[in-house]
């Protein structure tokens, strides 16, 4: 199999379980699922089905306790800390909070998912890749702004272009409009399908918005741990 | 600050960035460390005056061997034997030996207070053993109660103005009384200020005899040596020392004399020790501040750190953050730290008057123990970044 044809993400018999001893809870029954490359694809169900499990698992934020997840065609369960910490440089993250750094700029921020490759490089082309992604996203004026002085909406996009700034080969996301008006939610989602059709990034979204479900390549439905409709 | 702190990281500068968002917060801390550094400076600098005052008392004499009681300390009030002097001078190495008495007086001044000296008493003729403080003074001393003053005594001139002491010559002698006496200051010097006494009087063996008439003049403090040409201290020290076995003396050379006072009054003496215990309190004061102030940063920023952690920055990175700010910390809190030191031993030497001054080697002992402190309090702090988990960011 080419690189390109090994799906990004695969699942194979994944079970999860939270606590110890008799307060011990499965949450993940037997998950099964395969991502296909540059495809955008939605996790949705009822709030504590397991979704987020589910997506920390395949993001490697999560110990695969049982199972097989295989990230990037790097199996995780077993994997160390220092291999799983160097796959996830190859992921971009968008979580809901946007988890800005309050005391850095939008342009620091993003800055910080190029950052993350080490000091090599030409300075200015980081830069100027910055700003474009800033740019792009409509933050044009905001570059030197603190997340303090950004709108919800704003802070939100600031948290996009940080995951997208380093040309990730998936993009991992919890929500990622929850914060941005209708125009800007579909500007997100256009720019993540766009660069799935370009450069073969691939996409997992948590989402409750049924516009965004509407435009995804593949809708998982999953309830109370279990993989209904992949 | 923040494009230089850029080039020396090669990074964004998340530490400094941190700490100037939240001023009060980097305020509190700067304020916490220069307030960990004046505690400890204040107690380095009585200790390290103590060091000077015990190596004071040494330096109005010149000689390279101490015969002094066992008991340490210079100013320990026992005596012995003078005619342990015979026996030293008997060896061929030494050129010539003297008595030395030591006491202290009360010297009642007009304004009702009362100043303690101490009196240092030898032979006028021993002008060999005269240091440079002291110089050609000691022969003016032949003539009975006449003294020699030391015009560092805290308001010395209260009696009768300090340019009369500055002037004192045996032309314009000073009469004063002093311990029920009336003296004749012929000469000064200056010695200054020890913790219990506020300065010194240099008078002849046959004065301090008058002055002290319960001493007597077979029982000297100390002996002082001078030796031949090319004669090694050390050695003559300690053949004299073999001779002197069965008496119960020490036989040292003078750097050996000093080095145990010092050293006895660092270590045994129990201003010593208070003011040591004083020291490692300021530094532990230090570090419970420095602690604090980067473990709640660490706390307040846990979310921001388990963020680099899922976007695949190492421990190491989060570790180097909190790092710089343990580094800039230190830094901005050492400089008001020493201003504040350096004022703070002016009042105290002008007040107690005390050798007590900031000095180079010190300020910069401060600096590397501010950054030790910081971090060792920063690799403590970095514990809370264990619970930076990335997974919880996804709720």
């Amino acid at each position: 199999m080419t690189t390109a044809a090994i799906p990004p993400v695969e699942l194979e018999n994944v079970n999860h379980w939270f606590g110890s001893g008799e307060s011990r809870v499965q949450v993940i029954f037997n998950a099964s699922l395969s991502i296909e490359r540059g495809s955008l694809t939605v996790l949705r169900g009822p709030s504590g089905s397991g979704k987020t499990t589910l997506l920390t698992l395949m993001s490697s934020l999560r110990k695969v306790q049982d199972g097989s997840v295989r990230l990037l065609g790097q199996e995780l369960c077993g994997a160390s800390q220092k291999s799983q910490q160097r796959l996830r440089r190859r992921l971009g993250f968008i979580f809901q909070a946007h988890n800005l750094h309050e005391s850095l700029t939008a342009r620091q921020n993003t800055l910080m998912g190029l950052q993350v490759h080490g000091p090599s490089g030409d300075v200015a082309k980081r830069d100027a890749a910055t700003v474009h992604i800033l740019e792009s996203l409509g933050l044009g004026q905001r570059i030197d702004y603190l997340p303090g002085q950004l709108s919800g909406g704003q802070k939100q996009r600031v948290a996009i272009a940080r995951a997208l700034v380093s040309n990730p080969e998936i993009v991992f996301a919890d929500e990622p409009t929850a914060a941005l008006d209708r125009d800007a939610g579909l500007l997100v989602v256009q720019m993540l399908k766009a660069l799935g059709q370009s450069r073969g990034m691939s996409t997992v979204m948590v989402t409750h918005d049924t516009r965004i479900v509407a435009l995804a390549d593949r809708v998982v439905t999953i309830e109370d741990g279990k993989l209904l409709q992949v | 600050m923040s494009r230089l702190l850029q080039y020396l990281l090669r990074r964004t500068p998340v530490g400094w960035l941190q700490l100037v968002h939240n001023r009060m917060r980097l305020i509190a801390a700067v304020a916490g460390i220069a307030f960990a550094n004046l505690l400890v400076l204040v107690q380095l600098g009585v200790v390290a005056s103590l060091s000077s005052v015990t190596q004071l008392t040494f330096t109005p004499f010149a000689t390279d061997i101490v015969i002094s009681p066992p008991r340490p300390q210079f100013l320990n009030g026992e005596m012995i034997s003078r005619r342990l002097m015979y026996s030293a001078i008997a060896d061929p190495a030494v050129a010539e030996a003297t008595p030395l008495y030591v006491d202290t007086i009360e010297w009642k001044r007009t304004d009702g207070s009362s100043t303690t000296l101490v009196v240092y008493g030898l032979p006028p003729e021993a002008d060999a053993f005269a240091g440079e403080a002291i110089g050609a003074q000691l022969e003016l001393l032949a003539a009975a109660k006449h003294v020699l003053l030391d015009r560092a005594i805290p308001d010395v001139g209260l009696d009768f103005g300090t340019d009369v002491v500055e002037h004192l010559s045996p032309d314009q002698p000073l009469q004063f009384e002093i311990g029920g006496h009336s003296v004749s200051a012929v000469g000064a010097f200056e010695l200054g200020s020890g913790f219990d006494t506020a300065g010194a009087m240099i008078v002849s063996d046959q004065t301090f005899q008058q002055l002290f008439p319960e001493r007597t003049a077979g029982t000297p403090s100390h002996i002082l040596l001078r030796l031949k040409p090319n004669q090694e201290p050390a050695a003559v020290a300690g053949r004299i020392g073999d001779r002197l076995i069965s008496e119960r003396v020490q036989v040292r050379t003078n750097a050996q004399a000093i080095a145990d006072d010092v050293s006895y009054m660092n270590d045994e003496a129990s201003l010593g020790i208070i003011f040591g215990m004083g020291v490692f309190i300021g530094i532990l004061v230090g570090l419970v501040i420095v602690y604090q102030v980067l473990s709640a940063d660490v706390a307040a920023h846990m979310k921001e750190y388990a963020t680099f952690r899922a976007m695949g920055y190492s421990h190491r990175f989060l570790l180097g953050i909190v790092f710089e700010e343990a580094m800039i910390i230190a830094l901005l809190g050492f400089l008001p730290g020493v201003l504040f030191g350096s004022a703070t031993y002016q009042v105290m030497s002008m007040q107690t008057g005390l050798p007590i001054a900031m000095s180079v080697e010190r300020a910069l002992a401060i600096l590397l123990g501010t950054i030790v402190a910081c971090t060792l309090s920063g690799a403590l702090a970095t514990f809370r970044l264990r619970r930076a988990e990335p997974a919880e960011l996804f709720s």
